[in-house]
Protein backbone atom coordinates (compact mmCIF):
# COMPACT_ATOMS: atom_id res chain seq x y z
CA UNK A 1 0.00 0.00 0.00
CA UNK A 2 1.52 3.29 -1.21
CA UNK A 3 -0.85 5.41 -0.25
CA UNK A 4 -3.24 5.48 3.15
CA UNK A 5 -5.54 6.54 0.49
CA UNK A 6 -5.99 2.92 -1.46
CA UNK A 7 -6.71 1.80 2.32
CA UNK A 8 -10.40 3.34 1.39
CA UNK A 9 -10.12 1.93 -1.93
CA UNK A 10 -10.65 -1.66 -0.97
CA UNK A 11 -13.95 -3.48 0.68
CA UNK A 12 -14.75 -7.12 0.42
CA UNK A 13 -17.54 -8.66 -2.17
CA UNK A 14 -20.51 -11.01 -1.32
CA UNK A 15 -18.31 -13.91 -1.24
CA UNK A 16 -16.09 -11.88 1.59
CA UNK A 17 -13.00 -11.67 -0.86
CA UNK A 18 -11.13 -8.76 -0.70
CA UNK A 19 -11.46 -6.40 -3.84
CA UNK A 20 -10.71 -3.21 -5.05
CA UNK A 21 -13.44 -0.68 -5.39
CA UNK A 22 -14.02 1.27 -8.37
CA UNK A 23 -13.28 4.69 -8.08
CA UNK A 24 -16.60 5.79 -9.14
CA UNK A 25 -19.49 3.89 -10.39
CA UNK A 26 -18.52 2.17 -13.65
CA UNK A 27 -21.61 1.11 -16.06
CA UNK A 28 -21.24 -2.46 -14.90
CA UNK A 29 -22.93 -1.04 -12.01
CA UNK A 30 -25.85 0.37 -13.00
CA UNK A 31 -29.19 -1.01 -14.97
CA UNK A 32 -28.50 0.98 -18.06
CA UNK A 33 -32.08 0.55 -19.21
CA UNK A 34 -33.52 2.69 -16.30
CA UNK A 35 -34.38 6.46 -17.40
CA UNK A 36 -32.43 7.69 -14.55
CA UNK A 37 -29.09 6.08 -15.25
CA UNK A 38 -29.42 5.87 -19.00
CA UNK A 39 -29.65 9.50 -19.66
CA UNK A 40 -27.14 10.41 -17.42
CA UNK A 41 -24.21 7.68 -19.10
CA UNK A 42 -25.79 9.34 -22.01
CA UNK A 43 -25.30 12.85 -21.01
CA UNK A 44 -21.38 12.14 -20.60
CA UNK A 45 -20.87 9.52 -23.40
CA UNK A 46 -22.39 12.84 -25.43
CA UNK A 47 -19.92 14.91 -23.93
CA UNK A 48 -16.97 12.70 -24.66
CA UNK A 49 -18.24 12.78 -27.65
CA UNK A 50 -18.90 16.16 -28.77
CA UNK A 51 -15.21 16.54 -27.15
CA UNK A 52 -13.85 14.81 -29.94
CA UNK A 53 -15.93 16.78 -32.46
CA UNK A 54 -14.03 19.83 -31.67
CA UNK A 55 -11.86 17.95 -33.69
CA UNK A 56 -14.06 19.02 -36.54
CA UNK A 57 -14.65 21.80 -35.79
CA UNK A 58 -11.54 22.97 -35.23
CA UNK A 59 -10.53 21.50 -38.73
CA UNK A 60 -13.07 23.42 -40.36
CA UNK A 61 -12.31 26.73 -39.46
CA UNK A 62 -8.37 26.02 -39.36
CA UNK A 63 -8.31 24.87 -43.32
CA UNK A 64 -10.97 28.26 -43.81
CA UNK A 65 -7.78 30.48 -42.10
CA UNK A 66 -5.32 28.19 -44.33
CA UNK A 67 -6.88 28.93 -47.79
CA UNK A 68 -9.18 27.34 -50.73
CA UNK A 69 -6.88 24.05 -50.84
CA UNK A 70 -7.25 22.72 -47.49
CA UNK A 71 -10.54 24.03 -46.93
CA UNK A 72 -11.85 22.28 -49.81
CA UNK A 73 -10.43 19.00 -49.13
CA UNK A 74 -12.08 19.44 -45.18
CA UNK A 75 -15.21 20.41 -47.18
CA UNK A 76 -15.51 16.99 -49.53
CA UNK A 77 -14.76 15.28 -46.34
CA UNK A 78 -17.62 16.28 -44.63
CA UNK A 79 -19.73 16.07 -47.69
CA UNK A 80 -19.22 12.44 -48.54
CA UNK A 81 -21.54 9.87 -47.04
CA UNK A 82 -19.33 9.03 -44.18
CA UNK A 83 -18.94 12.54 -43.40
CA UNK A 84 -22.53 13.16 -42.42
CA UNK A 85 -23.27 10.15 -41.34
CA UNK A 86 -20.75 11.21 -38.40
CA UNK A 87 -21.96 15.02 -38.83
CA UNK A 88 -25.85 13.13 -37.81
CA UNK A 89 -24.13 11.72 -35.01
CA UNK A 90 -22.61 14.91 -34.15
CA UNK A 91 -25.99 16.96 -34.17
CA UNK A 92 -27.92 14.11 -32.11
CA UNK A 93 -25.23 14.70 -29.61
CA UNK A 94 -25.70 18.31 -29.39
CA UNK A 95 -28.92 18.38 -29.22
CA UNK A 96 -29.38 15.58 -26.93
CA UNK A 97 -26.32 17.53 -23.94
CA UNK A 98 -28.06 20.27 -24.98
CA UNK A 99 -31.67 19.09 -24.23
CA UNK A 100 -30.28 17.01 -20.95
CA UNK A 101 -28.48 19.64 -20.04
CA UNK A 102 -31.10 22.00 -19.36
CA UNK A 103 -32.81 19.41 -17.13
CA UNK A 104 -29.26 19.54 -15.48
CA UNK A 105 -30.01 23.00 -14.84
CA UNK A 106 -33.59 22.71 -13.88
CA UNK A 107 -32.67 19.95 -11.42
CA UNK A 108 -30.03 22.63 -9.97
CA UNK A 109 -33.18 24.46 -9.13
CA UNK A 110 -33.88 21.56 -6.44
CA UNK A 111 -36.80 20.74 -9.30
CA UNK A 112 -37.99 17.68 -10.90
CA UNK A 113 -36.29 15.21 -8.80
CA UNK A 114 -39.45 12.99 -8.15
CA UNK A 115 -39.12 9.54 -9.77
CA UNK A 116 -42.48 10.44 -11.92
CA UNK A 117 -41.47 14.26 -13.05
CA UNK A 118 -38.23 12.42 -13.58
CA UNK A 119 -39.28 9.86 -16.36
CA UNK A 120 -41.30 12.59 -18.32
CA UNK A 121 -38.27 14.71 -18.32
CA UNK A 122 -36.09 12.46 -19.70
CA UNK A 123 -38.53 11.47 -22.07
CA UNK A 124 -38.85 14.87 -22.99
CA UNK A 125 -35.43 15.16 -23.22
CA UNK A 126 -34.76 12.38 -25.66
CA UNK A 127 -37.80 13.44 -28.03
CA UNK A 128 -36.22 17.14 -27.86
CA UNK A 129 -33.47 15.63 -29.38
CA UNK A 130 -35.18 13.13 -31.88
CA UNK A 131 -37.04 16.03 -33.35
CA UNK A 132 -34.21 18.60 -33.29
CA UNK A 133 -31.49 16.17 -34.94
CA UNK A 134 -34.65 15.59 -37.59
CA UNK A 135 -35.47 19.30 -37.95
CA UNK A 136 -31.90 20.29 -38.09
CA UNK A 137 -31.25 17.72 -41.44
CA UNK A 138 -34.19 18.57 -43.27
CA UNK A 139 -33.74 21.88 -43.38
CA UNK A 140 -30.04 21.38 -44.00
CA UNK A 141 -31.16 19.02 -46.85
CA UNK A 142 -33.35 21.59 -47.97
CA UNK A 143 -31.00 24.69 -47.93
CA UNK A 144 -27.89 22.70 -48.95
CA UNK B 1 -6.67 25.89 16.38
CA UNK B 2 -7.81 25.82 20.13
CA UNK B 3 -10.46 22.93 19.54
CA UNK B 4 -11.45 21.92 23.39
CA UNK B 5 -12.64 25.42 23.89
CA UNK B 6 -16.43 26.21 23.97
CA UNK B 7 -18.15 27.08 21.78
CA UNK B 8 -17.39 24.25 18.89
CA UNK B 9 -19.28 23.62 15.89
CA UNK B 10 -20.19 19.89 14.81
CA UNK B 11 -18.12 19.70 10.92
CA UNK B 12 -19.22 16.78 8.70
CA UNK B 13 -15.90 15.12 8.89
CA UNK B 14 -14.48 12.24 10.15
CA UNK B 15 -11.70 12.27 12.52
CA UNK B 16 -10.24 9.42 10.65
CA UNK B 17 -9.75 11.74 7.72
CA UNK B 18 -8.92 14.64 9.45
CA UNK B 19 -5.68 12.80 10.90
CA UNK B 20 -4.84 11.56 7.27
CA UNK B 21 -5.26 15.06 5.83
CA UNK B 22 -8.47 14.25 3.56
CA UNK B 23 -10.40 16.39 2.89
CA UNK B 24 -12.33 18.74 0.46
CA UNK B 25 -9.29 20.14 -2.46
CA UNK B 26 -10.70 23.26 -1.92
CA UNK B 27 -11.34 24.42 -5.57
CA UNK B 28 -14.82 22.02 -5.62
CA UNK B 29 -17.34 24.57 -6.10
CA UNK B 30 -15.39 27.19 -8.43
CA UNK B 31 -15.54 24.01 -10.66
CA UNK B 32 -19.16 23.44 -10.20
CA UNK B 33 -19.70 27.00 -11.13
CA UNK B 34 -18.10 27.46 -13.63
CA UNK B 35 -19.22 24.50 -15.28
CA UNK B 36 -22.79 25.96 -15.23
CA UNK B 37 -22.36 29.12 -16.20
CA UNK B 38 -20.11 27.93 -19.06
CA UNK B 39 -23.55 25.55 -19.52
CA UNK B 40 -26.23 28.72 -19.68
CA UNK B 41 -23.43 30.28 -21.87
CA UNK B 42 -23.26 27.63 -24.43
CA UNK B 43 -27.00 27.57 -24.89
CA UNK B 44 -27.84 30.45 -26.79
CA UNK B 45 -24.39 30.01 -28.07
CA UNK B 46 -24.54 26.48 -29.34
CA UNK B 47 -28.36 27.66 -31.46
CA UNK B 48 -26.14 30.08 -32.20
CA UNK B 49 -23.79 27.89 -33.67
CA UNK B 50 -26.57 25.50 -35.26
CA UNK B 51 -27.95 27.88 -37.45
CA UNK B 52 -24.66 29.78 -38.79
CA UNK B 53 -23.82 26.03 -39.79
CA UNK B 54 -27.01 25.88 -41.93
CA UNK B 55 -26.67 29.17 -43.13
CA UNK B 56 -22.96 28.31 -44.23
CA UNK B 57 -24.32 24.64 -45.78
CA UNK B 58 -22.69 24.07 -48.42
CA UNK B 59 -20.85 27.41 -48.97
CA UNK B 60 -17.33 28.57 -49.90
CA UNK B 61 -14.68 29.90 -47.88
CA UNK B 62 -14.78 33.27 -49.32
CA UNK B 63 -18.50 33.29 -48.30
CA UNK B 64 -17.90 31.45 -45.14
CA UNK B 65 -15.00 34.44 -44.54
CA UNK B 66 -17.87 37.37 -45.22
CA UNK B 67 -19.78 35.53 -42.65
CA UNK B 68 -17.46 35.17 -39.79
CA UNK B 69 -15.77 38.59 -40.48
CA UNK B 70 -19.32 40.32 -39.35
CA UNK B 71 -18.16 41.54 -36.09
CA UNK B 72 -20.91 40.09 -34.34
CA UNK B 73 -19.99 37.17 -35.74
CA UNK B 74 -16.94 36.91 -34.96
CA UNK B 75 -17.32 38.18 -31.38
CA UNK B 76 -19.99 35.41 -30.98
CA UNK B 77 -18.03 33.09 -32.61
CA UNK B 78 -15.07 33.73 -30.25
CA UNK B 79 -17.28 33.69 -27.21
CA UNK B 80 -18.64 30.15 -28.65
CA UNK B 81 -15.05 29.29 -28.47
CA UNK B 82 -14.36 30.16 -24.99
CA UNK B 83 -17.44 28.86 -23.46
CA UNK B 84 -17.06 25.74 -25.08
CA UNK B 85 -13.24 24.26 -24.78
CA UNK B 86 -13.54 25.88 -21.19
CA UNK B 87 -16.91 23.60 -20.58
CA UNK B 88 -15.39 20.36 -22.00
CA UNK B 89 -11.80 21.08 -19.89
CA UNK B 90 -14.07 20.97 -17.19
CA UNK B 91 -16.08 18.02 -18.19
CA UNK B 92 -12.95 16.15 -19.59
CA UNK B 93 -11.23 17.02 -15.60
CA UNK B 94 -14.74 14.93 -13.82
CA UNK B 95 -14.25 12.01 -16.65
CA UNK B 96 -10.72 11.42 -16.25
CA UNK B 97 -10.60 11.97 -12.31
CA UNK B 98 -13.23 9.66 -12.31
CA UNK B 99 -11.95 6.29 -13.89
CA UNK B 100 -8.12 7.56 -13.80
CA UNK B 101 -6.69 5.23 -10.63
CA UNK B 102 -2.85 5.93 -10.39
CA UNK B 103 -1.89 9.35 -9.19
CA UNK B 104 0.99 9.99 -11.95
CA UNK B 105 -1.42 8.58 -14.65
CA UNK B 106 -4.14 10.77 -13.74
CA UNK B 107 -1.93 14.14 -13.68
CA UNK B 108 -0.32 12.93 -16.93
CA UNK B 109 -3.64 12.36 -18.49
CA UNK B 110 -5.17 15.88 -17.14
CA UNK B 111 -2.12 17.68 -18.59
CA UNK B 112 -1.88 16.16 -21.71
CA UNK B 113 -6.19 16.56 -22.40
CA UNK B 114 -6.03 20.26 -20.70
CA UNK B 115 -3.63 21.00 -22.90
CA UNK B 116 -4.55 19.50 -26.00
CA UNK B 117 -8.28 21.48 -25.43
CA UNK B 118 -5.83 24.73 -24.87
CA UNK B 119 -4.17 24.64 -27.93
CA UNK B 120 -7.44 23.71 -30.32
CA UNK B 121 -9.20 26.21 -28.26
CA UNK B 122 -6.55 28.45 -29.65
CA UNK B 123 -6.03 27.43 -33.28
CA UNK B 124 -10.11 28.14 -33.56
CA UNK B 125 -9.75 31.49 -32.17
CA UNK B 126 -6.45 32.51 -34.14
CA UNK B 127 -8.64 30.88 -37.33
CA UNK B 128 -11.82 33.22 -36.47
CA UNK B 129 -9.84 36.30 -36.48
CA UNK B 130 -7.74 35.30 -39.71
CA UNK B 131 -10.98 34.99 -40.88
CA UNK B 132 -11.97 38.28 -40.04
CA UNK B 133 -9.11 40.32 -40.48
Amino acid sequence: MKDVREALMVGRNTEGKLVRRPLSPHLQAYNMMQMSSATSIFHRATGIALGAGTLLLTAWLVSAAAGDEAFSVVQALLASWIGVLVLMGFTFALFYHFCNGIRHLFWDTGRGFELEAMHRNGRMVIAGAVVLTVAFWIVGFLVW
Amino acid sequence: MNKDSAPSIDIMRSQLGRARGLGAAKSGLHHWWTQRVTAMALLPLSLYFVLSVLMLAGAGRAQMAAYIGEPWNTVLFLCLIAALFSHLSLGMQVVIEDYVRSDAKRMVTLLVVKGGIVVLALACAVSVLKLAF
